[in-house]
C-alpha cells in the first residue's frame, strides 16, 4: 500500500472516529428509532396476551398514577386471580423504577389495577410484567416513551 | 485532470473534510438552531410550565388562608425554640431565597447538611437532601426538637401557644388541650429528663399535645405553599420559543447562554435529573459528591425511607387528614434499591448560581467547581454514582455556567 492509501485509511479513521464520538454524545440518551411501543402483546411463551393503558391521571413526567392491565389467555379468555408482579426501568440509564408498583385490585374481566407508577425521567422506559396464573408464568415487557 | 494527486493534497483535502464536519458541528452547538424535540424540552422547563400545586391530603389546612397567616408568624417566630433565640428564619432567610449561603446550617449547633432553599418547596413529594420526611407540615416539626436547630420540645410550644398565640390558634383549630400538670419541658426526643417527664404523660394527654404540635407544622406548611419560583431571564426566552418567536431584548439569550442551554438539554444529559419548571425531578440520586470526613457517615437517602415509613406524623399516622389510599408516595416508596445509597434529592437549579456552595453538604464552592465535578464524574465514595463523565471544554465549561446564570432572577443578594 502507498503513503498515500494509508494516510487515507488513517484519516478516515480519524474522520470516523471523530463522527462516531459525536454520534455517541448527541444521541446516547435518544430511545432507539425503532422501539416497539404496542400497549397490547403476547408474554414471552406465548401464554397470554396483555393490554395495559394509563388510568387518570395522564400518563406523564413524574405524576403518580396507575395503569390498569387487561390478561387473557392465548385464545382470548379473560384470566382471573392472576398474581401480576412489576417491574422496570430505563434501560440506558442503568435505573429501574422510582416507586415499586403494585396491583391493588382485580376489576374483573382480566382486569387488573396497577397502583404507584412514576416515570421521573423523560426517554425510553421498560415495563415489565411477571405474571402468575392457572396457565402458568410467563412475562412480557411493554416499551413506553416520555 | 490527473486521477494522481499527490499525498498532500490528499491530506489537504481530507483534512479541509474534517474541517467542514467540525464547522457543521460548531454551528450544530452554537445555539442559533433548536430542533423541534429541544425546542420542546426548552418550553417544559419555563415556569409557564408549572402545574398547579399538588393537594396535601394529610394537612386539610393546607391551603386555609388564616393557617398560612398563623404560619408566617410561627416561621420568624423565635420564641418557638428552647432558648427564645431561634426561628425557622435564622437559617431560611427570606432575603437570601430561604436559605443561609453556609455549608452546614447553624443555629444552637452545627447541623450536618446543607440550608436548603424553600421556594417551590411544596411541590416535592419528599422533605429534606434525605427525603426522610413526606410532607411539609412533618418537616417542620423535625427542626423544632432538634437540638441542633431550634432546641425544644413540644409540650414547651404547647404552652407557648396556649399562653401567647392563643385566640389564633384556637379560631383555626378549635379549642387548645388543658396542659395543667403538664411539665413545661417534656417530649420524647428530647433529653433523658424530658423523655422520662414525657413518659409520665398520661398515653391521651400526650396525644393531645401531639395534635397541637402536628397543628403547628401544618399552619407552617400552609404559609411555605406561598414561597414561589420567580420568573427569570430563561423564562422570558422559553415563552418565546413556546410562542414560536425570536426572543426579545433580555429574553434574548447571548451565543454563550444558548450553547450552555444546548449542552445542558443535550450532550451533558443535566436535563434528565434537572427536569420540568423546577428543574428536578424530586427524586434522589448518587451524583458521586464526596463524604466530607469531618460528619458521620451519610447514606443519604437509602436511610430516609425507613425513616419516613417510621415517622409517627406520615401520611399514614394518626395525625395526618389523608385516607390510607391517598398516601401513594408512602405506600409504593421502593424500599430495597441499591441506587438510593448516598442518593440525595435532586436540587432545583433555579437562582442556584447566586447561592454558594453546593450539595447537601456544600462540599463544593463555586458553581465552576459544580461543572468541573459533572466534566469528570468522581467514583463515589459510596454507592454507585448515575454520572458519566462528560469532558467539557473550557468553552463549554463556561458555557454551562453562563446558561445557569440566566435561572437566576438577577437581584443581588443582601446580607
Ligand atoms: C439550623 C438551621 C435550620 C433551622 C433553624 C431550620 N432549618 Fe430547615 N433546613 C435546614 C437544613 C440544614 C436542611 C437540610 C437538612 C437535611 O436534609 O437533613 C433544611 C431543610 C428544610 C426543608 C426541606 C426542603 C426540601 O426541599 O426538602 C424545609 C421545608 C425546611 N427546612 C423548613 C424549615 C422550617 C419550617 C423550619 C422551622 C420550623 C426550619 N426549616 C428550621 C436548616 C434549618
Ligand atoms: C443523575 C442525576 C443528575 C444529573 C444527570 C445532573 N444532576 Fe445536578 N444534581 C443532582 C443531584 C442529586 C444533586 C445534589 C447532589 C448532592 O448534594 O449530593 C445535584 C446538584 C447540582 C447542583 C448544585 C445545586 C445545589 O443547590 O447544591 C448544580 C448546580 C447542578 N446539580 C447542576 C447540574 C448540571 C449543570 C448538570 C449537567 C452537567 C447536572 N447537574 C446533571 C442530580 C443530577
Ligand atoms: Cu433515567
Amino acid at each position: 500500500m502507498g503513503l498515500k492509501g494509508r494516510i487515507g485509511i488513517a484519516l478516515g479513521a480519524v474522520v470516523l472516529a471523530v463522527a462516531a464520538a459525536v454520534g455517541y454524545m448527541m444521541f446516547a440518551m435518544a430511545p432507539p428509532s425503532d422501539l416497539d411501543l404496542a400497549r397490547s402483546k403476547k408474554t414471552a411463551k406465548g401464554l397470554y396476551a396483555v393490554e395495559i393503558a394509563p388510568e387518570n391521571p395522564a400518563f406523564e413526567r413524574n405524576t403518580l398514577h396507575s395503569w390498569v392491565v387487561t390478561v387473557t389467555t392465548a385464545d382470548g379468555a379473560p384470566v382471573e386471580g392472576a398474581e401480576i408482579a412489576v417491574d422496570g426501568g430505563m434501560p440506558q440509564h442503568g435505573h429501574g423504577l422510582p416507586t415499586a408498583p403494585q396491583v391493588t385490585a382485580a376489576l374483573g374481566d382480566g382486569r387488573y389495577r396497577i397502583e404507584g407508577v412514576r416515570f421521573n425521567m423523560s426517554g425510553w422506559w421498560e415495563f415489565k410484567l411477571h405474571i402468575k396464573a392457572a396457565a402458568g408464568e410467563d412475562d412480557v415487557t411493554f416499551n413506553l416513551s416520555l | 485532470m490527473s486521477r494522481l494527486i499527490s499525498a498532500s493534497e490528499a491530506l489537504r483535502r481530507a483534512l479541509a473534510s474534517i474541517a467542514v464536519t467540525m464547522l457543521v458541528l460548531a454551528a450544530g452547538c452554537s445555539g442559533d438552531e433548536f430542533t423541534d424535540s429541544e425546542k420542546a424540552t426548552i418550553a417544559s422547563l419555563s415556569l409557564d410550565r408549572l402545574p398547579p400545586l399538588p393537594a396535601d391530603p394529610s394537612n386539610r389546612f393546607a391551603d386555609d388562608r388564616l393557617a398560612a397567616a398563623f404560619g408566617a408568624t410561627l416561621f420568624f417566630e423565635p420564641r418557638l425554640s428552647g432558648h427564645g433565640d431561634v426561628s425557622c428564619s435564622t437559617c431560611h432567610q427570606v432575603d437570601r431565597q430561604f436559605q443561609d449561603g453556609r455549608p452546614l446550617g447553624r443555629a444552637v449547633g452545627l447541623t450536618d447538611r446543607r440550608t436548603m432553599p424553600l421556594a417551590g418547596v411544596a411541590f416535592s413529594p419528599w422533605q429534606f437532601w434525605d427525603g426522610r420526611k413526606d410532607s411539609l407540615w412533618a418537616q417542620a416539626l423535625g427542626p423544632l426538637e432538634d437540638a441542633r436547630e431550634h432546641a425544644g420540645n413540644r409540650t414547651a410550644y404547647a404552652h407557648f401557644v396556649t399562653a401567647s398565640l392563643k385566640d389564633r390558634y384556637e379560631r383555626i383549630f378549635g379549642p387548645l388541650p388543658d396542659l395543667a400538670g403538664v411539665p413545661r419541658n417534656a417530649g420524647p426526643l428530647g433529653t433523658a429528663e424530658e423523655k422520662a417527664a414525657w413518659q409520665a404523660i398520661p398515653e391521651a394527654k400526650r396525644a393531645e399535645i401531639d395534635t397541637v404540635f402536628a397543628n403547628i407544622g401544618k399552619s407552617i406548611a400552609a404559609f411555605e405553599r406561598s414561597i414561589r419560583h420567580e420568573e427569570t431571564r430563561f423564562d422570558r426566552f422559553a415563552r418565546a420559543i413556546a410562542a414560536g418567536e425570536a426572543p426579545q431584548g433580555d429574553a434574548a439569550l447571548d451565543e454563550s447562554e444558548r450553547l450552555g442551554l444546548k449542552l445542558f438539554i443535550g450532550r451533558a444529559n443535566c436535563v434528565t435529573c434537572h427536569a420540568g419548571p423546577r428543574f428536578s425531578d424530586e427524586h434522589f440520586h448518587n451524583t458521586g459528591v464526596p463524604q466530607p470526613p469531618e460528619l458521620p457517615e451519610d447514606s443519604g437517602r437509602a436511610a430516609g425511607i425507613p425513616k419516613a415509613l417510621a415517622d409517627p406524623f406520615n401520611c399514614l399516622g394518626r395525625y395526618s387528614d389523608a385516607k390510607p389510599e391517598q398516601c401513594g408516595e408512602l405506600r409504593f416508596v421502593a424500599k430495597d434499591d441499591p441506587l438510593m445509597v448516598r442518593a440525595f434529592k435532586t436540587p432545583s437549579l433555579r437562582g442556584a448560581v447566586s447561592r454558594p456552595p453546593y450539595m447537601h453538604s456544600g462540599q463544593i464552592a463555586t458553581i465552576e467547581d459544580v461543572i468541573e465535578h459533572y466534566s469528570s464524574a468522581p467514583k463515589p465514595p459510596k454507592g454507585e454514582s448515575e454520572l458519566q463523565p462528560l469532558t467539557l471544554s473550557e468553552r463549554e465549561k463556561k458555557a454551562l455556567v453562563a446558561f445557569l446564570k440566566t435561572l437566576d432572577t438577577g437581584r443581588p443578594l443582601s446580607n
